[in-house]
Order: C-alpha cells, then sequence, then structure tokens
C-alpha cells in the first residue's frame, strides 16, 4: 500500500467520476478543493508515478467499439514457469488483464487468466491459439468463458470511495 | 462515431497530459480545436462510447483489496443467486458465464479482512460454496482498444 494523505485523498474524490471537460482541467479541480493547480499537477504526476494511477485516459466501452467477442482465457500452466509465461501472455497486444491465480482442484485446474478482446468468433479464435502457441509444452489444458450477460458492473469502493465507477451503465453483454 | 472520433478515442487510450492545457495539446496533436475536442469527448462520454474518462485508480495500492469469484448457481436459482449476490455492495462486478461455475463477480473491500467476511457471508445466504481466486500475481492490466 502506498501512503497517501489527505490532498491525494481529497484529489481521488474530485477526480473519480472523472477529469473535468473545461480548457483546464486540474485548475478546476484546484478551484474546488482550495489548492493550486500547481499542487494538484504535481500530486496527479506523482500518484502516477508511484502507480496508484495506473493511467490518465478514456476507456472505451468494449460492444460499442464492435469488440463483442470478449473472452477469459484459463489455462493450467507449471507453477515453476508461470511468471516467465504470464509476462509473455500479458504482452499480446489483445490480452486486456492477465493474472496467476489459485487452482481449485479437482473441479478447477487453471492458474493463468488472460482475457481477450475481438470483433468476431474467429479473431478471438486466432487469439486463443497464438496463446497457445506461446504456451507450448507447458500448456497442460485450458478453457474459454464468453459472458453471456452482465449482472452488476459498477465501481470499487475503498476508503469510503467508490473507484473508478463507469459513468455509463451497459446492460448489454 | 466517425474518423475523428476513432482518432480521438485511440489516442487518449494511450494517456492525457498534466499541464495547464491539456485538451489544446491533445487538440494540436489531433489537428482539432480545443473546444472541438471537448464537444466530441462530451458526446462520446453521453453516448456510452467512452464509459469513462480521466485517471483509474489502482485500488489495492489504496489500500483496498480485490479478488474474482466464482459459483455455481443451479438454473432454476439464477435470478435468485444473482439478487443475493448482487445485493452486496462489496461485489463490484458481476457476469453470467458460459461454464458450471456460471456466476463469476469481483469483490471489492476497504481492507483485506474483508473479503474473507463478505465470502461467508455470501455463502451463508446462497448455501454455496464460493471459490475464491484472488490474484497471486499481476502480469499485465491495461487494452488499447482500436477504434
Amino acid at each position: 500500500m502506498v501512503a497517501l494523505d489527505e490532498i491525494d485523498l481529497a484529489i481521488m474524490r474530485a477526480t473519480q467520476a472523472g477529469l473535468p471537460l473545461t480548457p483546464q482541467p486540474y485548475q478546476n479541480i484546484a478551484g474546488q478543493l482550495g489548492l493550486t493547480a500547481e499542487v494538484v499537477m504535481t500530486r496527479m504526476a506523482a500518484m502516477q508515478e508511484k502507480g496508484v494511477i495506473r493511467r490518465i485516459g478514456a476507456v472505451p466501452n468494449h460492444y460499442k467499439l464492435g469488440y463483442r467477442f470478449n473472452g477469459m482465457t484459463v489455462w493450467n500452466v507449471p507453477d515453476e514457469v508461470i511468471d516467465e509465461l504470464g509476462q509473455k501472455v500479458g504482452q499480446l497486444e489483445f490480452v486486456s488483464h492477465c493474472y496467476h491465480r489459485p487452482r481449485h482442484l479437482p473441479e478447477w485446474p487453471y492458474n493463468l487468466f488472460a482475457m481477450v478482446h475481438g470483433k468476431s468468433q474467429t479473431d478471438v479464435d486466432k487469439q486463443i491459439q497464438q496463446i497457445a502457441d506461446l504456451l507450448g509444452d507447458f500448456n497442460l489444458g485450458s478453457d474459454v468463458l464468453y459472458s453471456t450477460k452482465i449482472l452488476k458492473k459498477t465501481g470499487f469502493r475503498s476508503r469510503g470511495y467508490n473507484i473508478n465507477p463507469p459513468s455509463y451503465s451497459y446492460s448489454a453483454i | 462515431m466517425d474518423e475523428i472520433d476513432r482518432r480521438i478515442i485511440n489516442s487518449l487510450q494511450e494517456g492525457f497530459p498534466i499541464c495547464d492545457a491539456p485538451y489544446q495539446q491533445v487538440a494540436i496533436q489531433l489537428g482539432l480545436t480545443e473546444q472541438a475536442l471537448i464537444d466530441r469527448l462530451q458526446v462520446l462520454l453521453a453516448d456510452g462510447t467512452l464509459t469513462r474518462f480521466g485517471p483509474l485508480y489502482h485500488a489495492e495500492l489504496m489500500g483496498g483489496a480485490l479478488t474474482l469469484a466464482a459459483v455455481k448457481a443451479p438454473p432454476e436459482r439464477f435470478v435468485e443467486v444473482t439478487g443475493i449476490i448482487n445485493a452486496f455492495p462489496e461485489v463490484a462486478h458481476n457476469y453470467a458465464r458460459n461454464h458450471a461455475l456460471n456466476m463469476w463477480f469481483v469483490i471489492a473491500t476497504e481492507t483485506p479482512g474483508q473479503i474473507r467476511q463478505t465470502i461467508t457471508a455470501i455463502e451463508k445466504q446462497t448455501g454455496l460454496p464460493v471459490i475464491n481466486m484472488p490474484k497471486i500475481n499481476e502480469y499485465f492490466v491495461g487494452l488499447k482498444l482500436e477504434a
């Protein structure tokens, strides 16, 4: 956990719904908080440097951009090589999230998770094949789970805040 | 969505500057006026093409805890189980998936200890075992979707 003070948390609270769409957004945040724009910019740059802010930017709705095929690919790979393989899989340009998670035997033998996104089933099938090729003999089994419905989507709560809430809730899958 | 919107979406997934007039800086790179960029961003957010624009915070580095969990909801109880699980404010996302483990959800709490409490409460209320899959290691988070 990274040490954050009250100023950082105030900036987070002021920007959790997004950045103001005004010519001087950092100045506006500063005005709301009784800070100078210089302080807001310095703090935000520092939070980005520490990784508390992963990035500042736009998050598109996959479906609106035509990415209707969003698969959670799961793989069983030996624990001794998972870090090396996970790094490689995470670097593929179509993988959005790549994690090592625990197996739950016997029903869940998979320990490497990679989310993939494509505009067609053919695209996703090719991506899955590319991951399989990369894993080679270390691929001891795999599956792909597609979301059939979004049942709930909100932001994460932390320190009383809702982190990264979507500004738009979509009901389509 | 036209070619200009596509360029805006592609560019702003790469990041956004921290400076006095960031929209102006990005607009110049895209060959737009500052106001045109702001107007288009407003529309893209309003029509849901963009779900967010701004800083993305790392929940765990802020002291929070996250896990991915799944249950096998019997088909005849699917709606009931969805209702129980979605009622937990700690459940941030929940997806139906095409697998025997047919309901997958993200639990986000203010402290790591609350994850276990939430799972126990979900198990008690649904009568279903919850498979807990907290991340052991994160290799990559992020994605640029070509618009």
